[in-house]
């Protein structure tokens, strides 16, 4: 399962990557959701994928035993998705209206700015 | 709970949230704004006297003690950070009443103001990594609004560019935290730190020091991360920029401090070796690139990435010398910068334009301003006895001391340059005549904060005995984080 996850992380890094450094606004900002589901899945993938582990403390003992399935990464993805999200939700807002001001989808036409 | 450590984060909140109730009336939100802005810098002053006077202050939230519930922590650089946000936003508030237009205020200009400076002491006072992550985003998400408010043309492109270095940093800052995690099983910084020195996975550990240094040195903009800085900061309103100049990069350089002062401690001497060179690189092609400018912001954001360059020559030092040399560099340019930002924006209400070509005559007409920029000016090029003389002072003192002569030969070549620049825009903004021989417009009230930061700037300079005692205390505290990790781990209120 690792292997498999630690493929697919590469993968969505890799396209992100790429899609972020093309000359489209549109997949800027696909590449950026991209980046961003890639790290979730880092930070999941870090909690020890195991079904038959969940993070109970067995009678008897007063402590977890090693291997588990931690919640706290889970719990911070969800806080990152829903930052992810809003973040999404403005650069797609703001692409619109820089779509609309000046005219063009192309980054390399926006470079008025550029020192 | 601490009231005090709360204080900072809770009253810009409230005022944000009395802004949007009073959404309707600008000026209502004009004056809530400055009054809370008030609130903020009161509160963050007794907060630095509580520290000051006792020691590390550290709350829990909800009573969970470290390493499980979120930390609130400040020690004495945490602290003098969020006094130097408090003045920022209530210089910024005050010069916004006769700067900001109407279309931006009814837009939710001050309740945005007032989320930003929510988020920037939040992220100087937080102790726990995901939480600083948390508070990079609300602070990143107040900023691309009021990057992208007003939609001209120019801020449209800024904006594009502002927003997607910064996100994509948030990425890397997000993959880093989840692999400190999986090495760790902890966020708490002072139980980051703990565990890091227990384990003994060197490579591991320098990848990871380099990801947050990429991470956050997008944020602060060094080189070679920094174009999106001078390519956006020019396009905003002039309060929005001097907010930013003053506040955003600066919590980049403080994140910065933080990490490699407390989470990294040892086997990270590939980082250090980095650093130096980032360092010199970033004073050297900031300035090379603000001789270059002929507008006025473009000039003073290019000089942001230079002096940034500074800063990171005292973490990389990691001197006791060096590191006070860094916090005194960043109080002082934070005070600096942002004034130089409120007077580019009079020179601009005065004459018509940034543009130096279209701009002149301001010292036969405003001798007064003429002398307020002189202050910052000759400040930031370290001119004594101003209080940009003595932070380079002490970081060239502490360069010769570590052996380092040629990042002391460019920390001083560079201020020659950062002096050129200063002089093109007196000799083109004050002292030749206006090209259109026309007579500058009063500027009226955004005299006072201008007159404010320049008195500050002074005191600074002046009175360096106790400011530089302020700053040795807190590198002394950042170098030997014992304390600091005790403090949250053992506090149990």
């Amino acid at each position: 399962m690792n292997t498999v996850m630690a493929l697919l992380i590469g993968m969505l890094y890799a396209s992100g990557m790429y899609m972020v450094l093309r000359r489209s606004m549109v997949k800027l900002i696909i590449g950026l959701a991209l980046l961003s589901h890639a790290a979730n899945l880092l930070i999941f993938t870090m909690a020890t994928l195991r079904r038959d582990r969940p993070p109970l403390i067995d009678e008897g003992e007063t402590a977890l035993a090693a291997p588990y399935a931690d919640p706290v990464p889970q719990a911070l993805i969800l806080t990152a998705i829903v930052i992810g999200f809003a973040v999404s939700a403005f650069a797609a807002i703001m692409i619109y209206r820089v779509y609309q001001t000046t005219g063009t989808d192309d980054l390399d036409q926006l470079h008025t700015t550029d020192s | 709970m601490n009231l005090l450590l709360v204080a900072p984060i809770l009253l810009p909140m409230l005022t944000a949230a009395l802004c949007l109730l009073a959404w309707k009336s600008v000026r209502v939100q004009r004056w809530l704004g400055v009054a809370g802005s008030a609130a903020l810098l009161a509160s963050a002053l007794a907060l630095f006297a509580e520290v000051h006077g006792r020691g590390i202050a550290v709350s829990h939230a909800g009573e969970w003690a470290a390493p499980f519930g979120i930390t609130l922590a400040a020690d004495l650089l945490g602290a003098l950070m969020v006094v130097l946000g408090g003045i920022v936003g209530l210089m910024v508030a005050v010069y916004s009443l006769g700067s900001i237009d109407e279309g931006r205020e009814r837009f939710g200009f001050h309740p945005l103001v007032q989320i930003l400076l929510m988020g920037v002491c939040g992220a100087f006072l937080t102790g726990d990594l995901f939480n600083l992550y948390v508070w990079f985003e609300v602070l990143l998400m107040a900023s691309f609004v009021l990057t992208a408010l007003g939609g001209e043309r120019a801020q449209m492109e800024g904006a594009i560019k502002y927003v997607t270095l910064n996100l994509v940093s948030s990425a890397i800052f997000l993959a880093a935290l989840g692999l400190l995690y999986g090495l760790t099983h902890s966020l708490n910084m002072a139980d980051v730190s703990l565990r890091l020195a227990k384990l003994n996975y060197p490579a591991l550990e320098n990848l990871l020091a380099v990801l947050f240094f990429i991470a956050f040195g997008i944020k602060a903009a060094v080189f070679p991360l920094f174009f999106w800085l001078p390519a956006s900061y020019h396009t905003m309103p002039v309060s929005v920029s001097a907010l930013f100049a003053g506040l955003l990069t600066k919590v980049g350089v403080y994140a910065l401090i933080r990490v490699f002062t407390l989470v990294f401690r040892d086997d990270v001497e590939f980082i250090k070796e980095l650093m130096l060179v980032v360092a010199c690189l970033t004073m050297a092609v900031g300035v090379l690139g603000a001789v270059a400018q002929m507008e006025m912001r473009r000039i003073l954001s290019f000089h942001i990435v230079s002096q940034i360059g500074y800063m990171i020559i005292g973490l990389a030092l990691m001197t006791p010398l060096a590191l006070a040399g860094t916090v005194f560099y960043l109080a002082h340019h934070i005070i600096v910068k942002t004034n130089l930002f409120l007077v580019s924006g009079a020179v601009a209400r005065a004459t018509g334009s940034f543009e130096l070509k279209k701009v002149g005559g301001l010292y036969a007409a405003q001798p007064g301003l003429a002398l307020l920029f002189l202050i910052p000016a000759l400040s930031l090029a370290g001119i004594p006895p101003l209080s940009g003389f003595w932070g380079k002072y002490i970081l060239v003192k502490a360069g010769l001391e570590s052996g380092q002569v040629v990042l002391v030969v460019a920390a001083l070549a560079v201020s020659v340059f950062t002096m050129i620049s200063m002089m093109k825009i007196w000799s083109e903004a004050f002292w030749k005549p206006h090209p259109l021989g026309l007579t500058p417009a009063p500027v009226g009230l955004l005299n006072g904060p201008i007159a404010a930061m320049a008195a500050m700037t002074l005191l600074i300079g002046f009175g360096v005995e106790p400011m530089m005692q302020l700053a040795q205390r807190s590198a002394q505290q950042l170098l030997d984080p014992q304390n600091y990790i005790q403090a949250v781990l053992e506090a149990r209120k």
